[in-house]
């Protein structure tokens, strides 16, 4: 009865959506629903909802049937003007936005890895640090202190580089992660798909130790304490100066360097993140896209086929490797700060829960996955610790079994379950949803053709012979070992 | 007496002691020989002048007098490790899947075992009490954590793998980290809710803490103190018992059987009328049984844990395993030990060859180093030929 109940609401949400995704219903349709969420959340910058109806416009703006360009300006407004205004008078939405920035460009890297070549890396995280230690040690006082013990920095100690060779670094992070990232894969990439996941993770936690020990011989990292300050691109003045005669009273108070600074590396996030889209699109498309996906699927008949398995594989750790670079030299100057702890284990699952999350290999579903860990992180957990904070204040008591919310350990704080979060988002998507939230096209026609319980998101051996027992194809092994 | 000597049983539990004796000699000679050779040839650089002003001693000195205490725990954190890589080798083995989340399995012994005694400390029962009834209580404290370990493993195999058997590999693999965070947060939740702390400390009781002697031998003006900690003796004990023990179950009995089998040929094994599905929860029961053991070891040991205890040993135990050539319980013990020799050499003396340039925290880099150094040379591990490559 209940599951009849939920069909039929969803055959009527299902019958409301066909009804609006036809002629000009869209176009108006999401023009309003967008408008309405900038109102709500420009009234109401502190409610969580309002925050919610802006965001989930963006999937509107998607999923509809419209124009591209339509969707295209739409998406521009949004992002480009909605956002600086609605994060700017809420500084809170833009630390937030920003972070989704980050980890869906961190994401979508990760995605080029796990979803189109199918190599799981469980040490993400370690390029991401490299390109973050890259411009933290040299757009910092770090050349100067290499043989002073963290923390003695002496005073008046200059910076090493003037800090608008940030973007000359954006390159250089590019390159030090790719390098990082061959230097790796080249031993490594032989090994099989489990393997690998385990050595990726080893290496992300060698990258963490080496950058909490690396303060001697020479003082490269500064140890635990991390680096600071690290420097930041200049911003010109008048340009500033322009930009607040027109946003002060849209936001009602003076915008602040640092806001601007915020939306800068919110916008060069933006950036970043169009590139990857880009060229991972492009790459998806083309000669090395199609290998990747052929090495995926079935990597015997890859080989057979006369691919070039460990440079196609190279060239998907190199790839991803380099988008976590870019994103770890934003990183650095956006906090002016850098530590191992930024770095951990936990980071790199985090981002691959978002990849699985959304859906292997497909775009627009790794940054949905982005923003939703993100928003689940950073608003719906922080609140729910702020609503138990709050309980525990008050007298209440849970009613059966008569427990008063002030004896509640003050230690249970579920913003600090991240861990407990990426570990159901993953095993529940893994037995539920293998393909993500919004499957990849590829993968949505392979579910269409096979009609088997589970269909792999991340096939990388077993693909052809996975229905059968993987014991006993002997002969492929030997291809497999053959091709070694 | 000779057929006693021959039958296929003594055999059973007489060849895998003969091998942990060979292990444990070969790899502690070849690295003390090693380490020797390394302080031989330093003993004149900045580093062996730096050991002379430090310690009073020259470096070749200094190695030789640390060298039994670094054996003696070597072998310690080598037989932990060697009970972890069981549980995954065992799994992977049978199932051919890296379980990921046996590390929680071993935390979980941990803390169970540490709040079992934690909690017989408060109620008075640990103090004053005579030395037996110490090791009774303290064995009384390693059965519980088994029995939970080993049900949590049992559970978290019907939730979380049984439903993606038959998947693509990395599939399983995806929800072991999932059921791994998952673990270490419920772990985390529950200490927080009663004890409200994160990490807790093993009780001191009996005489485990105390040190016996072995001898005192005068070495070039100074003494070796041979000597070894209670509770160091009991871990060996207890993975000994434990590894001879999961030797013999496997290699003789019918449920050792069915394992073997299933981890040969799932579907074969199946149609000669083994159950897989009980066969592959019983593997699980049995790397969670020890795995739970080897973590009140572990408790004991180190004293101090937290609930991410289980990360970096369940990382090394992997490491171990695959160097011994996972999916061979043989290549466990060897590798378990292996590594954490290595380990703990490096840990001693790598900050006094290099001059205090590298200290012990780069210990852990050494375990990752080797994991990737024999996977590229030699993927299938040092003792592992039929298996490792099955796929």
């Amino acid at each position: 009865m209940n599951k009849g109940m939920q069909l039929h609401l969803s055959d009527r949400l299902q019958a409301l959506y066909t009804r609006l995704n036809q002629g000009k219903a869209p176009y108006i349709f999401s023009a309003i629903y967008l408008a309405i969420g900038t109102i709500l959340v420009y009234i109401s910058p502190r409610s969580l909802l309002a925050f919610l109806v802006f965001i989930s416009s963006a999937i509107f703006i998607y999923s509809f049937r419209m124009d591209a360009r339509y969707k295209i300006i739409l998406a521009a407004i949004a992002l480009l003007i909605l956002v600086p205004i609605v994060g700017v008078r809420n500084i809170f939405y833009l630390e937030v936005i920003f972070q989704i920035s980050v980890f869906a460009a961190l994401a979508l890297g990760l995605n080029i890895v796990v979803g189109f070549a199918g190599l799981l890396d469980l040490g993400y995280v370690a390029f991401y640090a490299v390109g973050a230690y890259t411009w933290a040690f040299f757009g910092s006082q770090q050349p100067f202190l290499l043989h002073e013990i963290p923390g003695t920095a002496p005073p008046g100690t200059p910076f090493f580089l003037p800090p608008n060779t940030f973007y000359l670094f954006i390159f250089i992070g590019v390159a030090a992660a790719a390098l990082t990232g061959i230097l790796l894969g080249t031993p490594v990439l032989r090994l099989r798909g489990d393997y690998l996941a385990i050595v990726t993770l080893g290496f992300g936690e060698v990258i963490r130790v080496l950058a909490n020990n690396l303060d001697k011989p020479l003082n490269l990292t500064n140890g635990p304490q991390g680096i600071t300050p690290i420097q930041r691109p200049t911003l010109p003045e008048p340009l500033l100066d322009a930009i607040r005669v027109v946003l002060n009273p849209l936001v009602g108070h003076n915008v602040s360097e640092g806001d601007f600074y915020n939306l800068f590396f919110y916008l060069a996030a933006l950036v970043v993140i169009l590139v990857v889209i880009l060229v991972a699109r492009r790459l998806d498309d083309s000669k090395i896209g199609r290998a990747w996906t052929a090495i995926r699927e079935d990597e015997t008949a890859a080989i057979a086929m006369g691919i070039p398995l460990v440079k196609m594989k190279l060239a998907a750790f190199a790839c991803g490797a380099s988008f976590a670079g870019v994103m770890g030299v934003l990183f650095a100057a956006s906090r002016t700060f850098v530590s191992p702890e930024s770095f951990s284990f936990m980071q790199s699952i985090g981002v691959l829960s978002m990849v699985i999350l959304g859906g292997i290999g497909s775009i627009p579903g790794v940054i949905v996955g982005a923003a939703v860990v993100i928003i689940l992180n950073l608003q719906i957990l922080q609140g729910f610790s702020l609503y138990l904070s709050q309980l525990r204040q008050s007298d209440a008591v849970i009613p059966i079994i008569n427990f008063a919310w002030k004896d509640l350990s003050t230690q249970l704080d579920p913003a600090k379950y991240q861990r407990m979060l990426f570990g159901i988002i993953l095993i529940l998507m893994m037995i539920y949803r293998p393909a993500g939230l919004i499957p990849a096209a590829r993968r949505k026609r392979e579910l269409v053709k096979e009609e088997v319980g589970v269909i792999g998101p991340d096939d990388q051996i077993n693909g052809a012979s996975e229905s059968g027992n993987p014991g006993s194809d002997p002969g492929s092994e030997e291809v497999r070992h053959g091709a070694r | 007496m000779r057929r006693l000597l021959k039958s296929p049983l003594l055999i059973e539990i007489l060849r895998p002691l003969g091998q942990i004796v060979i292990f444990v000699t070969a790899s502690g000679a070849i690295l003390s020989v090693i380490t020797l050779l390394i302080a031989f040839l330093l003993r004149d650089s900045a580093a062996g002048l730096a050991c002379i002003e430090n310690y009073g001693v020259d470096l070749v000195t200094y190695t030789v007098v640390n060298l039994p205490q670094v054996l003696i725990d070597g072998v310690t954190i080598g037989f932990v490790y060697a009970t972890i890589a069981l549980g995954y080798t065992m799994v992977y083995g049978v199932l051919e899947f890296i379980n990921f989340a046996h590390s929680e399995i071993f935390a979980i012994g941990a803390f169970i075992g540490v709040e079992t005694l934690i909690a017989l400390d408060n109620a008075g029962v640990l103090t004053g009490i005579p030395t037996w009834e110490a090791y009774a209580w303290l064995g009384i404290a390693i059965l519980f954590s088994m029995i939970v370990a080993g049900a949590t493993a049992v559970a978290m195999e019907r939730i979380a793998y049984r439903p993606l058997r038959g998947a693509p590999r990395l599939v399983p693999l995806i929800s072991a980290i999932g059921v791994s965070f998952f673990l270490q947060d419920l772990i985390r939740l529950v200490e927080s809710l009663t004890t409200g702390q994160f990490y807790r400390v093993f009780p001191t009781f009996g005489n485990f803490d105390e040190r016996i002697s072995i001898a005192t031998i005068p070495f070039r003006g100074t003494v070796i103190e041979l000597s070894i900690q209670v509770k160091s003796v009991i871990v060996i004990v207890a993975a000994i018992v434990m590894v001879v023990g999961l030797n013999f179950l496997v290699n003789t009995t019918k449920l050792g059987k069915g394992i073997r089998s299933t981890a040969q040929d799932r579907t074969t094994a199946s149609l000669m009328g083994i159950n897989v599905n009980l066969i592959i929860s019983m593997t699980f029961l049995i790397g969670g049984l020890l795995g739970g053991a080897a973590g009140v070891l572990f408790a004991m040991k180190f004293t101090r844990i937290d609930p991410f205890v289980g990360f970096f040993p369940g990382i090394k135990a992997f490491t171990a395993a695959v160097l011994g050539g996972i999916g061979n319980i043989t290549g466990a013990l060897l590798g378990g030990i292996v590594l954490g020799m290595l380990e703990t050499f490096a840990g001693s003396y790598l900050n006094v060859f290099t001059n205090g340039a590298f200290g012990a925290e780069y210990k852990d880099i050494v375990a990752f180093a080797i994991l990737i150094l024999v996977l590229i040379f030699r993927p299938s591990g040092l003792l592992g030929e039929q298996v490792g490559q099955k796929a």
